[in-house]
């Protein structure tokens, strides 16, 4: 079985190429500056603001983001069985938008005082958080009736569906502002965290990514199927429940701090082992965290366009690399294997 | 060949099988008495739909039994825990790998995963055991092909080889022999002859193949509507169970090839 140790140099290059694109990261803006005043107030021997408070935080979300979105795709493409499932796919990112949705527009709708109380940044990722569990919960209780995992991803879109229906009831009677705010948070951002944001987020994903580390064993027993993984001693029921709650996590928290960000969750797993061509977790979790990451940093660094004003919605571009690895994934010859 | 270990390792008493509701319980066979010896290679014979793959799904904990016994090493099979079970017991369904993109060797080791640590490392008896189980079923050369490379010949001797290193005393196989050629159906029943031979395993499967199960098996079930039977093939020949196994209008089985002829 192939080792770590194996992968030994391609690990090594991940590496180095994280570290590269984390200080083209956070090199690269609308402002320029010097590379020797980015070394000086990343040790602290200076103090720069946009670096410190803004592109350092920005640059750590998008590793959180990035790897978090990919780990939680791997789990669910091993846990469903099926190569396209993904948060966004199977309507977990729908879910947790659904949740801020009903915050951030329901508020108008549910009166007045409450509003100004309801929509923290903590209540909406409570919301999110609490959203993409239920669809969760609901797509795993559905797969247990049905066998076909097309019907999953099915029922997967339709919560989108929905999700974008009570959107639309709601926007039918919610103020133009609480509209606006719905609508970017919806185009996903990373920069919107301070450091004390940043800290929450991390401990929750911790939780989540060292829930997904002790799943490695059961997931590699699931590559054989539900029936053989119980015959080779599992306790299926606890390592589903295990792998769907680093799941919501992962995919739940980073959606409300974040925004829901397409595609990454389902395109990094694959993309990964395409490289590593193996369906060894141990050799994939490490690998998809990493590929994520590096991604994720540099979809950051294109959407910021370096030495522009503009900045585009980090959404679209995940969704411009996302979305052409789908299709390739659908017309390739060989049969869609994970 | 039959006196050589009378231990029993799998045994049923007054089994009742079936699938239960909560409306309602559908029984589909009853009454089932039978008792697997250690080391022997027992067949299960019947027609489509006469409960073997229940009785089987019972016999693996995979679905619960209506009523009666199943004592597995003298102990009910329901007091083994799912990691228990999974060094008594290995199996191979007739589902498909869902990840066909494993390694053989990755598939194989998975075998081991009931005695590996908490993130599955293999240590070097776990390796010594796969190898022993790769060479036992002459499949050195596929090692470091993907499985979906293989020929369902090629995936069945696979199979068969993870379960053997998950080194259970008891094996059983779900219609091991479906979808494969006349060639690979006697090969493969052959190769569990062999396994059980040199390993000292027992190993228990079903089949429609009945010509190659007596004249392979050391002891055979055979499910009839009315009735479960298990004995040694020539046994149950003399008994003539295997008459009356199909309806008669259009086979009958040749008490002297021990075979089955279609009527012309």
């Amino acid at each position: 079985m192939p080792k770590l140790t194996t992968y030994r140099n391609a690990f090594i290059v991940l590496i180095l190429v994280l570290i590269l694109c984390f200080f083209a990261n956070i090199s690269l803006g609308s402002v320029s500056i010097p590379f020797k005043t980015i070394l000086e107030s990343l040790i602290g021997s200076t103090d720069n603001y946009i670096i410190q408070n803004y592109r350092l935080p920005k640059a750590f979300t998008a590793i959180l983001v990035g790897s978090g979105l990919g780990i939680s795709g791997l789990l669910m493409q091993t846990l469903f069985r099926n190569p396209l499932a993904g948060p966004f796919v199977l309507g977990i990112t729908s879910g947790a938008s659904l949740g801020v949705a009903l915050i951030i527009l329901g508020a108008g709708v549910f009166g007045g005082t409450l509003a100004g109380l309801l929509v923290s940044k903590w209540s909406i990722v409570i919301a999110a958080s609490l959203g993409s569990f239920l669809v969760l919960l609901a797509v795993l209780i559905v797969s247990s009736r049905v066998r076909d995992t097309m019907a999953i991803l099915i029922i997967g879109l339709m919560f989108g569906s929905i999700t974008s229906a009570v959107v639309s009831v709601l926007s039918y009677f919610s103020s133009a502002e609480q509209l606006q705010q719905y609508i970017f948070w919806g185009f996903g951002s990373l920069g919107n965290l301070s450091w004390k944001e940043l800290g929450i987020f991390f401990i929750i994903y911790l939780i989540g990514l060292l829930l997904s580390i002790i799943s490695i064993k059961g997931l590699n027993t699931l590559l054989l199927g539900e029936n053989y993984a119980k015959s080779l001693g599992l306790n299926l029921k606890q390592s589903r429940f295990i792998i769907i709650i680093a799941t919501s996590l992962l995919a739940g928290t980073i959606t409300a701090f974040a925004g829901p960000i397409a595609f990454i969750g389902l395109a990094i797993p694959h993309i990964t082992r395409q490289v590593f061509n193996t369906a060894n977790h141990k050799v994939l979790l490490p690998a998809v965290f990493l590929f994520g990451a590096i991604i994720m940093l540099i979809c950051d660094s294109i959407a910021q366009l370096p030495t522009s004003d503009y900045t585009l919605p980090i959404n679209a571009i995940t969704s411009l690399i996302g979305a052409p690895v789908v299709i390739w994934l659908l017309v390739r010859k060989r049969k869609m294997i994970f | 060949m039959e006196n050589k270990n009378q231990h029993i390792i799998l045994e049923t008493k007054n089994l009742s099988v079936g699938y239960k509701t909560k409306k309602e319980e559908k029984l589909i066979a009853s009454n089932i008495n039978i008792a697997l010896q250690k080391g022997q290679l027992i067949g299960l014979v019947g027609a489509n739909g006469i409960g073997k793959s229940t009785l089987l799904r019972s016999l693996t904990q995979v679905q619960a039994k209506l009523s009666g016994e199943i004592l597995l090493n003298d102990k009910p099979l329901a007091s083994y825990s799912n990691l228990e079970l999974a060094k008594s017991m290995s199996l191979v369904l007739t589902e498909k790998v869902a990840s066909k993109n494993l390694s053989v060797f990755e598939l194989i080791a998975l075998g081991r995963q009931p005695y590996t640590n908490w993130v599955g490392t293999l240590s070097e008896e776990d390796i010594a055991v796969i190898n022993k189980a790769i060479a036992h079923t002459n499949i050195e050369e596929l090692k470091n092909k993907k499985c979906f490379e293989l020929s369902d010949g090629q995936l069945q001797k696979v199979m068969i080889t993870r379960a053997l290193a998950q080194d259970t005393d008891l094996i059983i196989l779900d219609e091991p022999t479906t979808h494969l050629d006349m060639y690979h159906k006697a090969y493969i029943l052959k190769l569990l002859q062999k396994l059980v031979k040199e390993t000292g395993k027992t190993i228990l499967f079903s089949s429609h193949e009945i010509d190659l199960a007596i004249q392979l098996c050391d002891s055979m079930i055979v499910m009839n509507k009315k009735e479960v039977v298990s004995d040694s093939p020539c046994k149950l020949i003399s008994k003539g169970v295997f008459n009356n196994l199909f309806p008669e209008d259009l086979i009958t089985f040749d008490v002297n090839t021990g075979s089955f002829r279609v009527k012309k």
